[in-house]
C-alpha cells in the first residue's frame, strides 16, 4: 500500500546518500583543516603535503557530494549570492574561501617546508566557521525540531573536531573528542526525542482544527507519491533507528576510545580507527535525517 | 534578494472555507493547469501512466477525520497551498536568491531561472507548500497566481487565482489580508479565521475559516410539534376544522 | 513606487491566442467550457461565465480535460479482432471496412429478424438519435444506460411529480431554509449542487445530509443522519407520521395541486367523468365534480357513494403505529428524538419561514392569485435512495413528503427544469412490435399505464431481450442494460445475433458480476463459436470492452467533435430557463476517427434505413451536424430548439442552415428564460403551461396541466392484475410481489437481497460512491485524475476495524453470497457501523486504458461488482429473481450484503485477477509534461 495508510513509524526526512556523504566528508576535511592550521604536525614535507591533500579531498569531495543533491547543479554558483540571509549561501563562500586560505597555508608549508601560523590560524578559523554555518543550515530550520537547537552545532562541530583530530593523529584531542562527541550527541538525542512535542506542533494546530477532536488522516490528498513524500516523509521503523544509534555509538567513540587507551596507536590502528569513526559518523549522519521529523508530516498523518 | 521585504504594500492570499470545502479537488487540478499553461516551467508528471505516477501540484487537497470522542466523527477536507507567509523561512533561507517575497503584494515566488534546485526552501516550510518540478528541476509553489491578478489579457472578472475561479462550492476567497475593510479580511474575521501551525512564527497571510458547529454536535433543543390527538375529534376532527379555515 | 533590487515577473503572459466555446464531457452534466488554443492546440480548458450550468466555475475533471483529450489510451482507427475475445489483439482497419462489415451483418438481421440486434448505448447524450436509429432499424432492444443508474429516481418521479429530482430539477438555492440531501455523493448535476451547495452555506441556511457515509457533500452538512442503508422509506414515512400526527401540512396546497381530494372507488380507481377527468367532492355544495372545476372546495376525507378521498387512505395508512419514528429507529439506526426533531425542523421551516413571492399569476382553473406562496424546504436525493430495490418506492415516498409540505414548485422549495414538469400522459408509452423491414411501431421507452401497456409476446414472455415491460419489471422506463449481456448469453427470453454497445464498459464497471460477465462474452457454443455471436463497439479510449468486441469503431474525443444537448434529451435547463446547447470541433481529430452519430447515420444510410436515406439510396445527412441542423421531429421541432428559422424563433421553426454557427456564436448554447408569471406551479400555472406548449414541449403541442400524484393509479392497476383482476395478469411466482410492491400509496419492504441470505452470515452492507474527481472507468487514463485517485480501499466502520483486529496496511476479504474479493482496507468512524463502503470503478484490467501492466488501479485498485450478481440467490420455488427493483427494474447496487475478513498481507494484490488484456494503442510515454514555458 502506498503512503496513505502507514502505521505508527517514523515519519522523517529522506536520508539522501548525496547529503550524508557530503556532511560527513566535508566535516571530517575541515575538521582535518582546523587541526592542520592550528597544530601542523612536525616531520616530512611529504607528511604535510599528504595530510593538506587528504583534507582537500576530503572536503572538496564532500562539497561535490552536496552538488547531486542539486536539482540544477549548473546553477550552483549562484549560491554564492545570498550571505546575509542564508546559511547555505554563507557555508558555500565560507568553503571556497577555507580551500582557497588552506591551499595558500599549504602551498606555503610545502613550498617552504614551514607553516604560516597566521594563514594557518585563518585557515583553521574558516574552516570551523565552514562546519558551523552547515551546521546552521539544519539548525535553523525550524520546521525540523530535533534539528533546530545548538545541539545541532554542538554534534557537527565537536564531529569534526573529533574527526579531523584522529586523521591528524592528534590521539590524545581525539580520545576526549570522541568521548565528548558520544555524550554530546546523546545529550543531542534525549534533548530531540522530545523536540517535536514540545515545539507545539500538531495535526492540531497544522490543520487550524484544534479543539475539535483527535485529527486522523482519512484520505490522502493523492494515491500518488510527491516529492514531500519522498523528501520529508520518509517511513522509518523506530525499533531499527534506537539499534543504529548504539551501533553509531561504538563506532564512533567506543572503539576509538577502547582501542586507544589500551594501545598506542601507531599508523595501521589509527587508519582502521579513522575508518570506525567514519563510518559511525556515517550512520549518525543517516539517523541525523531519517530521526528527523518535518512538521509537514502532521499533513500526512504523521504522530 | 532573499531577504524580507521590511513591510509590503499589500498582503494578497486566500482565504478558504472549511465548512463550504466539500473536497472536489477543483482547485487542485485547475491550479495544474494553468500553472502548466502560464508562470515559468509546466508542472511535470513522472510515469504518467505507469506503476508510480508522481507529479508537481501547488495545492492539493487532504481529508481529515476530526474525532470528538463521545460524537460521531466529522469529515474535513482541507486544501493546502502556500500561505505567502510574511516571515517566509522559505525565502530566507534560499541561498540563491530565486526564491523571494514581493514588496508590493508579499506574494512569495521562485524565480525559476536563479533556482538551483537545492530543496532548502521546501524543507524550511512547515506546510509542504513547495514541491520540486520532476522534471524541470526547478522549485515550484504557488505563485497565488501572478500572472492572472493583473494580466491585462484577461477580463477583469477573471483577474483572480485559477483555484478560485474554477472552486464550485465557492469556499475559496481572495484578496487583501492587510486591508481590514477588504472583503477577505471582513469574512475571516466574522468567522473567525484561523492561522495554520502559528508556533511556527511564519505569521502566514492566508486565513483558513473553520468548520462551523454542526447541529448533531451542538445540544440544541430542536423543535418540537404538538401532536393532534388530543384535540377534540383526532386527526381529521383538526382536519374538517382546518379546512373550514382556508 | 518601485521596487529596487526585485525580480522582474512576467504578470501578464498570453496563454492563448484563441478561445472557443463548447460543452465539457469529463462528465454528464455538461458545463459550458472556454477552450483556449495556442498555435491550433488545446493549450487550456477554464468553465464558461456565462453558461446555465456552471456560470463559470469547473470542477476537476472538467480541469482535467486536456490531459483526456491528449490521452494516449485514445484509439487510433476502426479495429477488427484478430485474436480471441479479451485477447485486446486486433488489426486497424478503414472505415470503409468497418461499416461495410457492420452492414453486412446487420442487413440481413433487418430483413429477417431485427430484435436479433440488441442496441444499447450507455451514459449516451444522444438518445434522441439513437433510440431513432434503433426504431428505424425496428428492433425493440433499444436503451441506455438508465436501468442500471437512477431509473427508480426517474420513474417515480415521472409518475409522482412528473418530473424527477435527477438532473431535472433543483432545489430553490436562493431561498430555501432547509435543505435535505439523501444519498447522494456527486450526482449528475456535479457543479450546480456544489455552487447550490456554497451558496446555502454562504447564506446560513441549514443542510441535513442522509447518507450511511460522511464525506464530500455529506460532510459540510450542517447535520449528518448516518442511516442503515435499505432504510431511508421508514425515515421518510416516520416523517410523514410525525407531520400528519401534529397536522403540519399544507392542506391548501394538498387540495389544489394534488390528486390528495380525487375519488377512489372501491377498487382503488380514481372516479372519472365521461372525459376521463378525476372527479373530487366539493365541500360546500357535497356535489362530485371534476378537479379542475374552479372554486371548489375539494373534501379530503369521508366516504360517500364508496368514494373516499385519496388523503384519507394516506393519513389513516402513515398515522398507524408502524410509521412512528419508535417503531423505525431500531432499522435506520436513526434515534427517534432525531426523527422527531428533524420533522419538527421541516414543519418549522416550511410554515413559519414561508413568505411570498408577489408576482400575479393564473393557474389552469384560471383562477388569479396575487403571489406565490413560498414553502422554503427543499430536497434531493439520488442513488442512495434508488439503487436499491425498494428505491422505486422510497423516491415516491419522498416526493410525497415534500408533496404534504407544500414545496414541489414553490418558491423556496424543489423546482423543475423545462420541458419538465411533464405528466405521464405527456409520455410516450412503450413499444416493441417488430416488422421484418420495418421500423418499429413507436419509441421503445415509455410510461406504461397499466398492465395492457407491458411489453410480451404472446406466449406472455418478454419482447425485449433485457425483459424490460415484463412483469418482472413492469415500468423499466429506462430499459435495463446491465441484464442484456446475461439474457443474450442465456437464449433467454430469446438468442439475439449482434450486440452493439456505444459507451458502456459492460465487460468492467458497469456490469454485475465483472468476472462472469467476462465469461458469458467469450463463451463460445459446441461448434467454438461466441454464444453472443457479434459484438460491435463505439469507444474513444481502450477500455476494457475495447478488448471483447469484434468490430470496434473509434470515437472522437469531446473536443474534436459535433454534439447536441437537446430538449428531446437530458436537458441542462435550470428552472427559470430552458437551455440547451452544442459541442463542436474546437479542434479536428489528428487519427482516423469520427464521431459516432456520423458513423452511425453513415451506417443507418448505409443499410437504407428510412429518414436516413434519400430516394436515390444516398445517404440524407452528410454528417451529424448535418442532422443537427435539419432533421426534424415533428412540424418545426428539431434537435436543436434555438436560433431556429430565420434565427430569431425559438422552440420551434423550420430548420435554420447557419444554426450551428448561432451557437457557436453564442458561447455554444442557447436559453429562453420563463415567463415570471410562469416561474413557480408550473404544472399548473396557465402562463407557463402556454409558453411551454409554444415552445413545442409537448407532442400534443396544447397545454398538459395536471395534479401531483400522491397515490399513483397506474400502480394500483398493476396491483389489481397480481389481485387476479383483469385480462393481462402476472405468473403466478410474481403476483404476490406485484401486489406488494406495486402499492399506490408509497411502502417499504426490506430490499430483497437481504430477505434471500443469511444475514447473520453476511451482516454487512457494502456500496461505492463517486469520487468527485474521477469519472467512472474513463478518468483512470487522465494522467492528473489517476494521480488522486489510482487505488481504492475498503473503508471499515472503526469499531468494526478494532474488533477484527485490523492493522493499517492490512488487507481484507470482502464476501458476498456471490463470491469474494481481496482488497486493501482503511478505517472510517464517520461511517454507518453497519456498512464498508469504496470508491466506484477505480480498479482497472491489467492493459486496458495505455496503462502500465502494474498501474495501481490494476494491483491495488479494486471493483465491488465482482461480488453483486444480477439474480438473487435462488428461492424456494427455483426461480431466480433479478438483483432489481420489481418496479422498474433498476439494478440494485447497494443491497449488497457482505463479510468482511483479515486477509493475509503476502502479495498484496487485490483479487480476483481477471488476466491482461494487450493494448491496441501504443504504450503511454514515461515522462510528461503538458504546455510550454510561457515566455
Ligand atoms: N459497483 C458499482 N457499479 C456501478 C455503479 C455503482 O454505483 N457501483 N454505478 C453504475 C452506474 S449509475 C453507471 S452510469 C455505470 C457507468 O459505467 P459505464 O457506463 O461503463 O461508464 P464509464 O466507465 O464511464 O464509460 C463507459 C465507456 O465510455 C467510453 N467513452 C468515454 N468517452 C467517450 C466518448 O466520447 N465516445 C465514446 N464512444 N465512448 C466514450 C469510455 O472509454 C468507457 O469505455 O456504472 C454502474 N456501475
Ligand atoms: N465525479 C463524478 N460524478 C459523477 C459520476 C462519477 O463517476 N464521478 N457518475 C455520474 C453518474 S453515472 C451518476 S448515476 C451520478 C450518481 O450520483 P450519486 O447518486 O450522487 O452517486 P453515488 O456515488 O452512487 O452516490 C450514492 C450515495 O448514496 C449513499 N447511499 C448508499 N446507500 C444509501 C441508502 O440506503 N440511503 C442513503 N440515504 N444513502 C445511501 C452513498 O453513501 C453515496 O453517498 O453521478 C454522476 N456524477
Ligand atoms: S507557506 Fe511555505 S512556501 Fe509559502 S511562504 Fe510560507 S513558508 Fe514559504
Ligand atoms: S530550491 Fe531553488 S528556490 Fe529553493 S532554496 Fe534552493 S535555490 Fe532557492
Ligand atoms: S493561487 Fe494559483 S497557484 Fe496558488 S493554489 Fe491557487 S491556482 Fe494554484
Ligand atoms: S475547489 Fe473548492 S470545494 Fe473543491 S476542494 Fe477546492 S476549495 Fe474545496
Ligand atoms: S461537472 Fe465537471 S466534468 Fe462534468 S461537465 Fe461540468 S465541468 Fe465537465
Ligand atoms: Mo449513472
Amino acid at each position: 500500500m502506498a503512503r496513505p495508510y502507514v502505521g505508527a513509524a517514523l515519519i522523517a526526512m529522506h536520508p539522501a546518500p548525496s547529503l550524508i556523504v557530503f556532511t560527513t566528508l566535508s566535516g571530517a576535511g575541515f575538521g582535518l583543516m582546523i587541526w592542520l592550521g592550528l597544530a601542523p604536525m612536525d616531520g616530512e614535507i611529504w607528511v604535510a603535503a599528504v595530510f593538506s591533500l587528504i583534507a582537500l579531498g576530503l572536503a572538496s569531495g564532500g562539497l561535490l557530494a552536496s552538488l547531486a543533491h542539486l536539482g540544477r547543479p549548473e546553477r550552483a554558483w549562484k549560491a554564492l549570492s545570498q550571505w546575509r540571509s542564508s546559511w547555505l549561501s554563507r557555508e558555500g563562500i565560507l568553503a571556497i574561501l577555507t580551500v582557497g586560505l588552506f591551499s595558500l597555508y599549504a602551498g606555503l608549508w610545502v613550498a617552504s617546508g614551514r607553516p604560516a601560523p597566521i594563514v594557518g590560524g585563518l585557515a583553521s578559523a574558516a574552516a570551523f566557521a565552514t562546519v558551523v554555518s552547515t551546521a546552521m543550515i539544519y539548525a535553523s530550520l525550524k520546521s525540523i525540531p530535533r534539528w533546530h537547537s545548538p545541539w545541532t552545532p554542538a554534534v557537527f562541530v565537536t564531529s569534526a573536531l573529533a574527526g579531523g583530530a584522529l586523521l591528524s593523529g592528534q590521539v590524545l584531542a581525539a580520545l576526549f573528542l570522541t568521548a565528548g562527541l558520544a555524550l554530546i550527541q546523546v545529550a543531542a538525542w534525549r534533548w530531540g526525542d522530545g523536540a517535536f512535542a514540545r515545539a507545539g506542533s500538531s495535526r492540531s494546530t497544522a490543520t487550524g482544527l484544534a479543539g475539535r477532536g483527535e485529527v486522523r488522516q482519512l484520505e490522502p490528498p493523492h494515491t500518488g507519491s510527491n516529492y514531500l513524500l519522498r523528501e520529508m516523509v520518509h517511513v522509518v521503523g523506530r525499533r531499527h533507528s534506537r539499534r543504529l544509534r548504539v551501533i553509531a555509538l561504538v563506532l564512533v567513540a567506543g572503539l576509538p576510545l577502547t582501542f586507544g587507551l589500551l594501545f598506542t596507536v601507531g599508523h595501521g590502528l589509527g587508519a582502521l580507527l579513522v575508518v570506525s569513526h567514519l563510518t559511525g559518523v556515517v550512520i549518525l549522519r543517516w539517523l541525523f535525517f531519517a530521526e528527523a521529523e518535518h512538521v509537514v508530516g502532521l499533513y500526512y498523518g504523521a504522530r | 534578494m532573499t531577504s524580507l521585504p521590511e513591510r509590503t504594500e499589500k498582503s494578497l492570499g486566500l482565504v478558504i472555507d472549511l465548512d463550504t470545502c466539500v473536497g472536489c479537488h477543483a482547485c487542485v487540478v485547475s491550479c495544474k493547469e494553468w500553472n502548466s499553461a502560464a508562470y515559468g516551467a509546466p508542472l511535470g508528471d513522472l510515469d504518467p501512466y505507469g506503476a508510480a505516477p508522481e507529479g508537481a501540484f501547488l495545492n492539493r487537497v487532504h481529508t481529515y477525520e476530526v474525532d470528538p470522542g463521545h460524537q460521531a466523527p466529522r469529515v474535513v477536507h482541507f486544501p493546502r497551498s502556500c500561505l505567502h507567509c510574511a516571515d517566509a523561512p522559505c525565502v530566507t533561507v534560499c541561498p540563491t536568491g530565486a526564491s523571494w517575497k514581493r514588496a508590493e503584494d508579499g506574494i512569495v515566488l521562485v524565480n525559476e531561472d536563479d533556482c538551483m534546485g537545492c530543496g532548502l526552501c521546501a524543507w524550511a516550510c512547515p506546510y509542504g507548500a513547495r514541491e520540486l518540478d520532476p522534471i524541470e528541476n526547478v522549485m515550484k509553489k504557488c505563485t497565488l497566481c501572478v500572472d492572472r491578478i493583473d494580466n491585462p489579457h484577461l477580463p477583469e472578472e477573471d483577474r483572480v487565482p485559477a483555484c478560485v475561479r474554477a472552486c464550485p462550492a465557492g469556499a475559496r476567497h481572495f484578496g487583501d489580508l492587510s486591508d481590514p475593510s477588504s472583503a477577505v479580511s471582513q469574512l475571516s474575521e466574522a468567522r473567525g479565521g484561523v492561522a495554520l501551525m502559528p508556533e511556527q512564527g511564519t505569521a502566514p497571510v492566508n486565513r483558513y475559516l473553520p468548520p462551523r458547529p454542526k447541529s448533531d454536535q451542538i445540544d440544541v433543543l430542536g423543535p418540537l410539534l404538538t401532536q393532534l390527538e388530543e384535540e377534540p375529534g383526532g386527526f381529521f376532527g383538526w382536519l374538517d376544522r382546518t379546512l373550514e379555515r382556508l | 513606487m518601485s521596487y529596487a533590487k526585485q525580480h522582474s515577473v512576467q504578470t501578464a503572459p498570453r496563454i492563448s491566442d484563441d478561445v472557443r466555446k463548447t460543452t465539457c464531457y469529463m462528465c454528464a452534466c455538461r458545463c459550458g467550457i472556454d477552450v483556449h488554443l495556442k498555435n491550433g492546440a488545446v493549450a487550456h480548458i477554464e468553465g464558461n461565465r456565462s453558461h446555465p450550468k456552471n456560470r463559470g466555475v469547473l470542477c476537476a475533471k472538467g480541469s482535467a480535460g486536456v490531459m483526456q483529450h491528449f490521452s494516449p489510451a485514445r484509439l487510433r482507427a476502426p479495429l477488427k479482432r484478430v485474436g480471441p475475445r479479451g485477447s485486446g489483439e486486433f488489426e486497424e482497419i478503414s472505415w470503409d471496412e468497418a461499416l461495410e462489415t457492420a452492414r453486412s451483418w446487420l442487413a440481413p438481421l433487418r430483413e429477417t429478424a431485427p430484435e436479433r440486434l440488441a442496441f444499447f448505448t450507455g451514459r449516451d447524450q444522444s438518445q434522441s438519435l439513437t433510440s431513432w436509429w434503433a426504431q428505424q432499424f425496428g428492433t425493440p432492444n433499444y436503451a441506455a444506460h438508465g436501468g442500471f443508474c437512477s431509473v427508480n429516481m426517474a420513474a417515480g418521479g415521472i409518475y409522482t411529480l412528473g418530473g424527477a429530482f435527477w438532473e431535472f430539477g433543483a432545489p430553490d438555492w436562493e431561498r430555501t431554509e432547509l435543505f435535505l440531501l439523501f444519498g447522494t455523493a456527486e450526482d449528475h448535476d456535479s457543479n450546480p449542487i456544489k455552487m447550490g451547495l456554497g451558496r446555502l452555506k454562504a447564506r446560513g441556511a441549514k443542510v441535513i445530509a442522509i447518507n450511511p457515509i460522511r464525506t464530500g457533500y455529506n460532510a459540510v452538512a450542517d447535520e449528518w443522519v448516518g442511516i442503515t442503508p435499505g432504510t431511508d422509506g421508514l425515515f421518510i414515512l416516520a416523517l410523514v407520521h410525525e407531520l400528519l400526527r401534529a397536522g403540519r401540512v399544507d392542506l391548501d396546497y394538498l387540495c389544489r395541486w394534488t390528486n390528495a381530494p380525487v375519488l377512489l372507488d372501491a377498487d382503488g380507481l380514481f372516479a372519472r367523468d365521461g372525459d376521463g377527468k378525476e372527479l373530487v367532492r366539493d365541500r360546500e355544495s357535497g356535489a362530485v365534480v371534476p378537479f379542475d372545476t374552479p372554486g371548489i372546495k375539494p373534501a379530503l376525507h369521508g366516504t360517500v357513494d364508496g368514494l373516499t378521498p385519496v388523503f384519507e387512505g394516506l393519513a389513516q395508512r402513515y398515522l398507524a403505529p408502524e410509521h412512528s419514528p419508535d417503531a423505525v429507529a431500531e432499522p435506520c439506526g436513526v434515534p427517534a428524538e432525531t426523527i422527531r426533531r428533524i420533522a419538527a425542523e421541516l414543519a418549522q421551516a416550511a410554515f413559519e419561514k414561508s413568505f411570498e413571492v408577489k408576482t400575479p399569476w393564473t393557474d389552469f382553473r384560471g383562477e388569479r392569485h396575487e403571489s406565490f406562496p413560498g414553502r422554503p424546504v427543499a430536497m434531493h436525493a439520488m442513488r442512495g435512495i434508488s439503487a436499491h430495490s425498494n428505491g422505486f418506492q422510497t423516491t415516491r415516498a419522498l416526493h410525497v413528503l415534500q408533496l404534504l409540505l407544500g414545496t414541489v414548485e414553490a418558491p423556496g422549495g424543489f423546482r423543475f427544469k423545462p420541458p419538465y414538469p411533464k405528466p405521464v400522459s405527456a409520455h410516450p408509452k412503450p413499444h416493441a412490435k417488430v416488422t421484418p423491414g420495418k421500423p418499429l411501431d413507436g419509441p421503445h421507452l415509455g410510461y406504461p399505464r397499466g398492465p395492457e401497456d407491458l411489453l410480451l409476446r404472446e406466449d406472455g414472455s418478454a419482447a425485449r431481450i433485457d425483459k424490460a415491460y415484463s412483469w418482472d419489471a413492469p415500468l423499466a422506463a429506462h430499459g435495463m442494460m446491465h441484464m442484456v449481456i446475461s439474457n443474450a448469453h442465456a437464449g433467454d427470453p430469446y438468442p439475439i445475433d449482434t450486440l452493439f454497445l456505444y459507451m458502456a464498459n459492460m465487460a468492467w464497471n458497469s456490469s454485475m458480476g465483472t468476472a462472469r460477465v467476462i465469461e458469458m462474452l467469450t463463451d463460445t457454443d459446441a461448434d467454438g463459436s461466441y454464444k453472443i455471436p457479434r459484438i460491435i463497439y463505439a469507444d474513444a479510449y481502450s477500455s476494457e470492452m475495447v478488448a471483447f468486441a469484434d468490430l470496434v469503431f473509434p470515437d472522437t474525443t469531446y473536443l474534436e467533435r459535433h454534439d447536441c444537448i437537446s430538449l428531446l434529451d437530458r436537458p441542462i435547463s435550470e428552472p427559470d430557463l430552458a437551455a440547451d446547447a452544442i459541442r463542436w470541433p474546437v479542434v479536428e481529430p489528428d487519427r482516423n476517427v469520427r464521431g459516432f452519430q456520423s458513423a452511425l447515420l453513415d451506417l443507418g444510410a448505409r443499410l437504407g434505413l428510412p429518414g436516413m436515406t434519400a430516394e436515390d439510396g444516398s445517404p440524407l445527412y452528410s454528417d451529424y451536424a448535418d442532422y443537427i441542423t435539419r432533421h426534424l421531429r415533428r412540424a418545426d421541432v428539431g434537435p436543436l430548439a434555438g436560433f431556429r428559422g430565420d434565427g430569431t424563433a425559438d422552440g420551434r421553426g423550420a430548420p435554420n442552415p447557419d444554426q450551428i454557427e448561432r451557437y457557436k456564436a453564442n458561447g455554444g448554447f442557447w436559453t429562453a428564460e420563463v415567463p415570471a408569471d410562469g416561474l413557480y406551479f408550473k404544472q399548473a400555472n396557465a402562463s407557463y403551461q402556454a409558453w411551454a406548449a409554444e415552445m413545442g414541449f409537448y407532442v400534443s403541442d396544447a397545454p398538459e396541466p395536471y395534479l401531483f400524484q400522491l397515490y399513483a393509479e397506474p400502480l394500483r392497476k398493476f396491483q389489481r392484475a397480481a389481485e387476479g383482476l383483469g385480462h393481462n395478469q402476472p405468473p403466478d411466482h410474481l403476483r404476490a410481489r406485484v401486489r406488494e410492491t406495486m402499492d399506490p400509496l408509497p411502502v417499504w419492504y426490506p430490499p430483497f437481497e437481504e430477505t434471500a441470505i443469511d444475514l447473520d452470515a453476511y451482516p454487512l452492507h457494502a456500496i461505492t460512491q463517486r469520487p468527485a474527481a474521477m469519472y467512472h472507468a474513463w478518468g483512470s487514463q487522465n494522467a492528473w485524475l489517476r494521480q488522486i485517485h489510482g487505488e481504492n480501499p475498503l473503508y471499515i466502520p472503526t469499531q468494526l476495524w478494532t474488533d477484527l483486529g485490523f492493522e493499517r496496511g492490512d488487507w481484507a476479504w470482502v464476501i458476498s453470497p456471490h463470491g469474494r474479493i481481496k482488497v486493501p482496507a482503511a478505517p472510517m468512524g464517520a461511517l454507518n457501523g453497519k456498512t464498508v463502503w469504496t470508491w466506484n470503478a477505480i480498479g482497472k484490467r491489467s492493459g486496458a486504458w495505455a496503462l502500465d501492466p502494474e498501474a495501481p488501479e490494476a494491483r491495488r485498485g479494486f471493483l465491488l461488482n465482482h461480488i453483486i450478481h444480477e439474480l438473487l440467490p435462488a428461492k424456494g420455488d427455483g426461480h431466480r429473481w433479478a438483483n432489481s427493483d420489481p418496479v422498474t427494474g433498476q439494478a440494485a447496487w447497494y443491497d449488497l450484503r457482505v463479510r468482511i475478513e483479515r486477509a493475509e498481507r503476502a502479495g498484496p494484490q487485490s483479487l480476483p485477477d481477471t488476466g491482461h488484456q494487450q493494448s491496441p494503442v501504443p504504450s503511454a510515454p514515461s515522462r510528461h509534461t503538458f504546455g510550454e514555458r510561457s515566455e
